[in-house]
């Protein structure tokens, strides 16, 4: 990927003791090893804990986003095999899960932390491969994060009769899962792991483009030696898991991905009895006033928008600053950009990887096409792309106003919109100017302004001195048109409960 | 007899035979059933009208015959108030709760009279019902600074960071109260959705919507502040989907709708992801709203949302 616009002007570099390319070393390879990580050729769908191809059979290929080279070959579900897998879900959860002791089911998901604890690296390599998100942070942020999931909910298992006063909570059934590209396997996580806690059974439908860790998840299931029909795993397009959520014997709907498709499940279960969770997208604030600690707001700032590529539907792409501050801290801004390591992702020294795929890369070079279009400046370093591969350099806007697309529209990439505030006030107002309401960042060291701040943000999550922090047991999720529902803690578990005094799933 | 001529008559003096006017008893003075729309009590911007009958068939008065128009009003008003009603404090908006209470116990004998009328019942039962309706304020007052207690938590997460979560209010929510239940059924939606600092528009029930109104008098001197509570009454068939699709509506309790017209009511909720109560299988009518089940802290938290924040611990 070219751009059209080369960078005009170089930040003053001189306190990070930086050359004009940014780095003044040159970083020697340091690839994390692939040889004890295998992929198989061919995946089919994961039912009754046993692959098998698709009815009629239809495979789709995946690839590596950073190499553009084939992975393996990923059975394509078709509506019949949607089917069956709702139907092993609902035997298991009839003929087993749903009898089993509470107790028990901790077990199995204590065992199902371990084995991925135990693996851990190799669950890092393929997510790595198939996402293109930089090795260091899917093995020290995604997959641990993953396990940790499971750890916190099997404990839950158990105890389920302590955690709604007043209510009897009963499992709801099947539960059909949708999950994204971005976080394959959190997400993976963030879904199965109160699902079975409850006491349902799911049906994961991964990301076409990056399905390969469920598939290595399943591999854990067989060897925890879950019952069969507990956990299925099913790819193909997007269609597929309408077909899904449509179905009717499904009774909870968890979905993680963008607000159009929210919408579009949210019509799908219109009129039926199915519960919905919906995470959707978020156009977050990140707000930096003039008292912050600038050194630790400017690596807030990196972490909050080129954290895995600025695929992240929490990321801070709007950075609002203080227009006391504002030059300071953007030379420092820039500083830092142009010390970010883009390139191979399976290389430990890499910050920003690659790109999911050819069209989400497209979709940010449109908005950053845009951005230049309506008047905005960019800034973005020249480092240098790897000449293969869905690579997009990390990018920021300054003279950016409200009505421009890159300061409304979710870009899901690598791409910072700057803008400016004078008073507390304006900031709200800018910062809430948005149909999303996901997360933000307060940037201050006076505690009275954080907890204003703190409770103007229309947003789920707000991280005050710090961004993109996450953990079991916190609760999750946006407000307004970034979703319902959370993951996360006791409310994540709330989420796949039928919590009603009727036991109808009424109220 | 139509309805009308039974109202004409009830309301005239009986003729005499030698055709000398009567003494005549005090002529009533008729309340007009007005909206409720930020605080003030507007007639439908339409000039339009809907008769009201008791359930054995006796006109009651002319409702309002609210219009989409009025709906987007309603929920201007409601957007207003938001900031200054959730801004209160918890205790605050307890006291205003409980204020709610007495004064319908200084109504009560005018509640009842109206449940009777609009439900068909017997004093005993419409007493009952006004009883519990007014104790379904006391009871969710007591709720206002104790629900964050349940709903909120202390996360200990895994690393130096302080993080908590707490309920903050979903902002405006639209209520399609109850078509049978005219005044317990509307309080037990309406109280659980405020209390936590929402407003709220109501569409009342639209075949008796007359305690409805009523309730609005008393909230309009009750300390609740004009914009937190709008009420609408007219067609259903001509204003639900209005307040479902209303993009500046952000949840919508749709317990009291007609099951049959969830599917459309759903669809129009998810354009701006609005948060659904849907109605219960069988209908809101079947629900015995003298069950404590009726009354939940489960409901409140239907109408919040679950704020999480962190900040780091260090010197």
């Amino acid at each position: 990927m070219t751009l059209t616009k080369k960078p005009e002007s170089r930040p003053a570099a001189a306190s990070w003791g930086l050359s004009k390319r940014g780095i003044p070393w040159e970083y020697a390879p340091a690839p994390e090893s692939t040889d004890h990580v295998e992929i198989r050729r061919e995946y089919g769908l994961f039912i009754d804990n046993a692959f098998g191809p698709s009815r009629p059979k239809a495979s789709f290929e995946v690839i590596n986003p950073a190499t553009e080279e084939r992975l393996s070959r990923v059975a394509k579900a078709s509506k019949a095999d949607v089917n069956r897998s709702v139907v092993a879900a609902r035997r298991a959860y009839e003929t087993v899960w749903s009898r089993l002791p509470g107790s028990e089911r901790a077990k199995y998901l204590y065992r199902i932390a371990r084995i991925m604890q135990e693996r851990s690296r190799e669950f890092a390599v393929v997510e790595t491969m198939n996402s293109g998100k930089p090795i260091k942070e899917s093995r020290d942020v995604d997959v641990p994060l993953a396990a940790a999931h499971f750890f916190y909910y099997a404990g839950w298992a158990d105890k389920l009769d302590y955690a709604f006063p007043g209510r009897t909570p009963r499992a709801l059934g099947v539960a059909a899962q949708i999950i994204p590209w971005n976080f394959p396997l959190l997400m993976l996580a963030w879904k199965i792991a109160p699902a079975l806690a409850a006491g349902n059974t799911v049906i994961l439908k991964p990301a076409s483009t990056t399905p390969l860790t469920a598939y290595l998840f399943a591999d854990v299931v067989r060897q925890a030696e879950l019952p069969p029909g507990v956990v299925n795993i099913i790819t193909g397009p997007g269609e597929i898991g309408m077909e899904l959520v449509r179905h009717p014997d499904v009774n909870k709907v968890a979905f993680t991905g963008s607000t159009a498709v929210g919408k579009m499940i949210g019509r799908a279960v219109a009129g039926s009895r199915k519960k919905l969770t919906l995470e959707l997208g978020g156009k977050a604030a990140n707000i930096v006033f003039d008292d912050a600690p600038l050194d630790q707001a400017i690596e807030g700032i990196i972490n909050g928008i080129y954290f895995n590529q600025g695929e992240v539907c929490c990321a801070g792409s709007r950075l609002f600053v203080q227009e006391s501050v504002y030059e300071p801290l953007l030379d420092k801004l820039k500083a830092r950009l142009s010390t970010l390591r883009v390139g191979d992702p399976l290389d430990k020294n890499t910050d920003v990887g690659a790109i999911n795929s050819a069209g989400q890369l497209a979709k940010v070079a449109e908005l950053v096409q845009s951005g230049i279009a309506e008047g905005a400046e960019i800034f973005q370093p020249d480092c240098v792309l790897p000449e293969k591969g869905f690579f997009f350099r990390p990018t920021l806007f300054t003279g950016v106003s409200q009505s421009h697309r890159i300061a409304q529209e979710e870009i899901f990439g690598p791409v910072l919109s700057v803008l400016t505030f004078r008073t507390p006030e304006e900031a709200v107002e800018k910062a809430n100017n948005t149909p999303y309401g996901l997360s933000a960042g307060v940037w201050t060291e006076k505690g009275s302004r954080i907890f204003k701040m703190v409770a103007a943000m229309k947003a789920g999550v707000v991280w005050a001195n710090t961004f993109n922090r996450f953990d079991p047991t916190s609760p999750f999720g946006g407000y307004k048109e970034s979703g319902y529902g959370r993951e996360g803690g006791l409310h994540g578990l709330g989420a796949y409960l039928d919590l009603s005094s009727d036991g109808r799933n009424g109220r | 007899m139509s309805p009308r001529t039974k109202l004409v008559a009830r309301r005239q003096p009986p003729a005499t035979t030698n055709g000398a006017v009567p003494a005549v008893e005090r002529l009533e003075v008729r309340k007009t059933y007005k909206l409720y729309i930020g605080g003030e009590f507007p007639r439908t911007e339409s000039g339009r009208a809907y008769e009201v009958f008791s359930a054995r068939g006796d006109l009651l008065a002319n409702a309002c015959r609210g219009t989409r128009k009025d709906i987007r009003d309603a929920v201007r008003a409601a957007r207003a108030a938001l900031p200054g009603w959730s801004a209160k404090t918890a205790f605050n908006r307890s006291q205003i709760l409980y204020r709610i209470a007495e004064l319908m116990e200084g109504r009560r004998d005018q509640f009842i009279a109206e449940v009777m009328a609009a439900e068909g019942l017997g004093r005993r039962r419409a007493t009952r019902l006004t009883d519990a309706a007014i104790d379904r304020w006391v009871w969710y007052a007591g709720w206002a600074d104790k629900f964050s207690a349940l709903t909120g938590s202390v996360n200990p997460v895994n690393g130096s960071y302080f993080n908590f979560s707490v309920p903050e209010p979903t902002g405006v929510v639209g209520i399609i109260a109850p078509e049978g239940s005219s005044l317990l059924g509307l309080i037990s939606r309406l109280a659980p959705v405020i209390l936590s600092g929402n407003c709220a528009v109501v569409l009342a029930s639209e075949s008796r919507p007359l305690p409805a109104v009523t309730l609005t008098e008393v909230l309009a001197t009750s300390d609740v502040p004009g914009g937190v509570v709008n009420l609408i009454t007219g067609l259903r068939r001509e204003l639900v989907l209005h307040l479902a699709g209303h993009m500046d509506v952000n949840a919508l309790d749709a317990y009291g709708l007609d099951p049959a017209q969830g599917v459309a009511v759903e669809e129009l909720a998810t354009e701006n992801v609005k948060r659904l109560v849907r109605p219960p299988a069988a209908g809101a009518d079947t629900v015995d709203w003298l069950d404590q089940r009726a009354q939940s802290p489960y409901l409140i938290g239907e109408f919040v949302e679950t704020k999480t924040v962190w900040h780091p611990i260090g010197s």
